[in-house]
């Protein structure tokens, strides 16, 4: 029995230590990860709805997807993300059965199959032609084939060509040389033949783009935006009038726009927030024909029947939207007027698109996209939301994480699991599974009941802390928290101070900061989000903050700052109440310091001497090291400080350019210093936060691949001390060139670049040891307390340091590459490399280890060292989107779980991707398909043997006895 | 030219010339006159059958030019092209689902107008047309093993149960093949020891009795 006993004990320890799955099984897909698909800010948008069938609405967007979407639910049927340079221009649909974009600046016409969204060749019964005007060039494509017919080039008369107009025979090209020279040429439309050409100089030069009224008028701005210009083309000649807008509107205060919406004969002039709606009439001259007050978004004209023409307009009235739809010939009736309530986190309404359907009553009805200011896009129809998408969240700025708030007591947890009756069968239902002699409709059941599984979606912090919030900060400048346990949106805000105002003429959001991280004193408080934006593109525009409740979303606190933003620095400083302390870098060579309190200035005060901070001019090739120095001299703010430089490396401008720089994470934790080596020897690894990777290429080898020669391509790695400006070290790749994608950890950094002799890619690893501590090996040192390993690692000594590194071969093209982290950085690491195929890869950093050697030691492997290959291993299973992918893949981020084994991943572009890694297994906690049932059945068998053999041992001691 | 009335489609681009006006006035205009062209054919093996057919989902193969700079879709019959290509040599990478591409170094030469010369990155052979097959397929899933014997044997549990019943019925028959004398010194040994407790089946207690 102790024999039983002690077996089973042991047994039990070691069914912990293997029962563990090291890759994914299909049914374990969307248990832990979850995948979101989205397509961005839509550009143009294109209904399908003729035929009977399926109903569909075409869209191409800023992030460069063109996209088929159900027009009942938002769903995609079929989506495609050209290229970062292929900027979608245009979009149509030809013959009813395909669609036809143009993009890369008008260089690329395609043809999509509609229903399946396949490329296709175009291919048509009619002989119809299609016009297309790309880099200064009018090609007509026959819709036949794709095959170009003719071609005219305007490029060498410098003509920047607005419109084509076109009749049966003769096409007529209109557009301006500078800004006041109106040119018309009037084309054969068979051969692309030069027929006729006009010209005439307007009288003042103008302003924005010229707009077609109908298809021989145009209106156009003057440049002092006070006149509308009326150009008017009749067989190949020009006339123009001019008018001023104060003669259409008394009140001609604020700066006029035309909007670029296409109406027959009308043209919609904004001024302020009104907009004007002014009818040309056929001799040229101007009528107002409506004023609309606090109108948001105008569609263009959609025709309904022969003649007719509706148009559609949004007004803002408080919390809710007004939609008209207006006849434009019967200008009094209304089509349609409807209210909808619309969330006021969306914004404003950016585009409308207006579609109409017949109702049962043969009236017409109509439905209307709407594009917001937050990029979300909606659908309404009947006064009602139908679907709206959340397609912001295609443009990640920046993301931070949060922890959900601590489980109060008082709230029940206990409802997870319904009785013991329903959990055993589940484990049943589980252990069926596992054994492979489940049913179909078990197998549906098992997935339900993990999906199911309200464990991971629920509000509140866990034990393990898989649940957290995704903090995300979108280029619309709205903020989004995502939920890790399911991806749900748990709360957004549009940041006032990241919209368009008078003074923040085009703010964009830069970064997203951790502000109050509330443990141990502060916890009754919310954590708090700070966001970072700038009012413009440029450098010289003031910045702005906001600062965000994490929990629920409330903006506590903004500010419009009177400085600008070149650099946020978190401080490894926090104030009583948890808040951390920040330091703006500013242009002029001043740090402000955030939070404005007397306490952090103390704080601030006290660790005066130990801050240090770096920038980086990659356009100059100058890294320069800074320290504070004291309050400003000019600025009377206690809060601002100047700052000196400490060092700087200038590196040559005509043999190296700085491509990439990459630190590490101020986050990161090491859990041991020492790397014990096979022979017992001890090498200390070079941990300090405060080291910077450069990678520079030869000028010539900037561009891209096949731009430059081997000869003239080199790549210098550098290795800086960010405090000192040391070098800790440098070297050399010949006959290899950018981009360059870099991780650096504990003491190594990993890259990525190109190898122009091999022609394919390559990944270095680059070890730092310190080779000063390497002499504490002896015992007896240690005995007579002469080791120097209590003293502090400081940037004020100058270690010897040693490096290692070794380079392979890697297959793909790389968009990103990030590293796990773990609590307490005990787990080993994997890399997360970011394909060209928008897939995630997680490569052990085990095959990235300059010890690696052909033929490894017994010792040597028995400690894990994997022997040497020419190129890294690709496998297949290790793919952490196993058969997904993150389309247009822009960056990982990784977040250690509670749990020691686990990291989680995030990666984002225009999809959203989540999921849990454990590089070394889970060793620290069952996996979720442990069989309780199995187990449970083992032990029932188990204590039944007991009896069995307790019965059989009594009756043979009885027989010996009898004996 | 056979067209005579019919419709005309027009798509027109005003982006580009608003942002450009004058800069492409020198340089020589979209046409061929710029770089070369490389056409080439992507062909997935269908499972099982040893002829070319390509499967549905073929239209989420993505053909990249020079990691990123150019990307590209297939046409039905698994064609493509890139346009306006300088001459020199390029990288070509292929990214479909399932399956393992090796990336393709294209040589564009310029004294033998748009010559291209293909070679496979991975293994360094070189191609005589340019056709991309993929490598091998890929596996993202671990396949879970049919249900047997052996693997519930195999299981921890399975492991446990047996040992239990090697114990149950190998051990008596070992117990009968000892010595009388010997055993009857073991049990009496046994007895001396008491009833096994739990502390004592952790082997430090053991030593200590």
């Amino acid at each position: 029995m102790a024999m039983v006993i002690r077996c089973f004990l042991t047994l039990l320890l070691f069914l912990v230590s293997t029962h563990l799955t090291s890759s994914l099984y299909e049914d374990q897909v969307g248990l832990m990860d979850w995948h979101q698909q989205y397509i961005g800010k839509v550009k143009h948008a294109l209904f399908h709805t003729q035929k009977t069938g399926r109903k569909r609405v075409l869209v191409s967007t800023e992030e460069n997807v063109v996209a088929s979407l159900d027009l009942r639910r938002g769903e995609i049927f079929w989506r495609h993300v050209l290229g970062t340079n292929d900027v979608v221009d245009g979009l149509d649909i030809a013959l009813g059965k395909y669609v036809i974009t143009l993009s890369s600046d008008g260089s690329i016409l395609r043809a999509w199959n509609l229903p399946d969204g396949q490329m296709k060749n175009l291919k048509a019964d009619k002989d119809d032609l299609i016009l297309v005007f790309g880099k200064g060039c009018l090609h007509a494509v026959s819709s036949i084939d794709g095959e170009v017919l003719w071609r005219q080039d305007f490029a060498g008369e410098s003509i920047e060509v607005g419109h084509i107009i076109q009749s049966t025979d003769e096409i007529y090209v209109a557009g301006f040389i500078g800004s006041s020279k109106f040119y018309v040429y009037g084309l054969n439309a068979k051969n692309g033949e030069l027929l006729k050409n006009d010209h005439t100089t307007l009288p003042s030069d103008t302003f924005g783009e010229l707009l077609s009224v109908s298809s021989d008028k145009f209106v156009v701005l003057d440049n002092m935006r006070s006149k509308i210009l009326t150009i008017k083309i009749k067989n190949g000649k020009i006339s123009y009038n001019q008018k001023p807008i104060s003669d259409l509107n008394k009140d001609s205060s604020g700066q006029a726009v035309i909007l670029p919406s296409r109406i027959p004969e009308l043209f919609a002039l904004r001024m302020n927030s009104r907009v004007l709606l002014i009818k040309v009439t056929n001799e040229g001259d101007l009528v107002l024909v409506d004023k609309i007050n606090n109108a948001a978004g105008v569609s263009d004209a959609l025709s309904i029947s022969e003649g007719q023409h509706a148009l559609a307009f949004a007004q803002h009235e408080d919390s809710k939207i007004r939609l008209l739809v207006k006849d434009i010939n019967n200008w009094n009736d209304d089509l349609l007027k409807e209210s909808i309530i619309i969330d006021n986190q969306r914004g404003n309404i950016d585009k409308i698109f207006i579609n109409n359907y017949l109702r049962t009553d043969r009236s017409y009805g109509f439905r209307a996209l709407i594009v917001m200011e937050d990029h979300s896009l909606l659908l309404v129809q009947q006064g009602e939301i139908v679907w709206s998408r959340e397609d912001g969240l295609a443009s990640v700025v920046d993301v931070t994480t949060s922890e959900l708030p601590v489980e109060k007591e008082g709230v029940s947890v206990a409802k997870v699991e319904q009785n013991l009756f329903e959990w055993l069968k589940g484990h049943v239902l589980k252990l069926k599974g596992t054994l492979m002699i489940a049913s179909p409709e078990d197998v549906v059941a098992i997935q339900a009941l993990r999906l199911r599984s309200s464990e991971k979606s629920k509000m509140t912090r866990d034990h393990n802390g898989f649940r957290k919030l995704l903090i995300i900060l979108t280029r619309a400048g709205k903020v989004f928290a995502l939920h890790t346990g399911d991806g749900r949106v748990v709360w957004s805000v549009l940041l006032h101070t990241l919209r368009k105002t008078e003074v923040c003429k085009d703010p964009v959001g830069l970064n997203i900061y951790q502000w109050q991280v509330p443990h141990h004193h502060a916890l009754d408080e919310n954590p708090s989000i700070l966001v970072v934006g700038r009012c413009g593109p440029s450098l010289a525009t003031p910045a702005v903050l906001s600062f965000i409740d994490a929990y629920n979303g409330k903006e506590l606190n903004s500010m419009s700052l009177t400085h600008t933003v070149a650099q946020v620095i978190p401080l490894p400083y926090t104030d009583s109440t948890e808040q951390r302390l920040h330091l703006i870098i500013d242009i002029n060579q001043h740090a402000y310091l955030y939070p404005r309190s007397p306490e952090a200035i103390d704080i601030l005060q006290r660790e005066f001497s130990n801050v240090y901070w770096y920038s980086v001019e990659a356009d100059d090739g100058v890294i320069r090291g800074h320290a504070l120095k004291g309050n400003c001299i000019h600025i009377i703010d206690e809060y601002c400080f100047d700052f000196r430089d400490l060092w700087s490396i200038v590196f040559p401008s005509e043999t190296e350019k700085i491509i990439a720089t990459v630190t590490r994470k101020s986050n990161e934790v090491v859990h041991t210093q020492a790397k014990v080596m096979t022979d017992y020897d001890v090498m200390y690894k070079y941990v300090s936060k405060n080291v910077l990777f450069v990678a520079n290429a030869a000028p010539k080898a900037r561009g891209e691949i096949g731009a430059a020669t081997p000869e003239e391509a080199w790549l210098v790695i550098y290795i800086i001390d960010t405090v000192t400006g040391r070098i800790l070290h440098r070297m050399t790749h010949h006959g290899c060139q950018g981009p360059v994608h870099a991780v650096f950890s504990e003491n190594w950094v990993v890259y990525h670049y190109f190898n122009l002799r091999a022609h394919r890619y390559e990944m270095s690893v680059v070890e730092v040891y310190d080779q000063s501590r390497g002499d504490n090996k002896d015992v007896w040192k240690f005995v007579l307390g002469k080791h120097n390993l209590t003293s502090p690692i400081s940037s004020y000594y100058r270690p010897e340091v040693t490096t290692k590194s070794q380079s392979y071969f890697f297959t793909h093209s790389v968009k990103a590459i990030e590293v796990t982290s773990t609590a307490k950085g005990i787990t080993s690491k994997q890399l997360l490399i970011g394909t060209i195929g928008d897939q995630v890869l997680a490569l052990d950093k085990r095959f990235l280890d300059p010890r690696r050697t052909l033929n490894p030691s017994q010792a040597e492997k028995e400690e894990g060292i994997i022997p040497l290959t020419d190129s890294l291993p690709i496998i297949s299973q290790t793919y952490i989107t196993h058969s997904l992918k993150v389309e247009g893949l822009q960056g990982i981020v990784t977040v250690p779980a509670k749990l020691e084994s686990t990291s989680l991943v995030f990666a984002y572009g225009v999809d959203l991707f989540f999921t849990q890694v454990a590089p070394s297994r889970t060793y620290d906690s069952l996996t979720e398909d442990f069989s309780y049932a199995l187990l449970l059945l083992t032990i029932v068998a188990l204590v039944a043997a007991i009896f069995v053999t307790w019965v059989l041992s009594e009756r043979k001691d009885l027989q010996e006895k009898w004996r | 030219m056979a067209f005579t009335r019919s419709q005309i489609l027009f798509l027109l681009i005003q982006l580009c010339f608003s942002l450009l006006p004058f800069t492409f006035a020198q340089s020589p205009a979209s046409g061929s006159a710029e770089g070369y062209t490389i056409y080439g054919r992507v062909k997935i093996p269908s499972a099982g059958t040893k002829d070319y057919i390509l499967p549905g989902k073929i239209s989420n193969v993505k053909v990249i030019l020079n990691g990123g700079q150019r990307v590209t879709y297939l046409r039905p019959d698994g064609y493509f092209s890139f346009h306006n290509v300088p001459a020199g040599t390029h990288l070509i990478e292929v990214s479909a689902i399932g399956y393992f591409f090796s990336p393709v170094r294209v040589d564009v030469s310029a004294r033998h107008h748009g010559k291209i010369q293909a070679a496979l990155t991975e293994n360094r052979r070189g191609l005589t047309e340019f056709v991309l097959e993929p490598l091998k397929e890929e596996q993202y899933y671990e396949v879970r093993e049919p249900f047997s014997i052996l693997s519930i044997v195999k299981s921890p549990m399975g492991l446990m149960v047996g040992f239990m019943l090697i114990v149950v019925f190998l051990m008596p028959k070992l117990m009968e093949n000892m010595d009388p004398e010997e055993m009857r010194r073991a049990q009496e040994e046994m007895r001396n020891q008491g009833v096994p407790s739990l502390a004592s089946l952790l082997p430090g207690a053991a030593r200590s009795n």
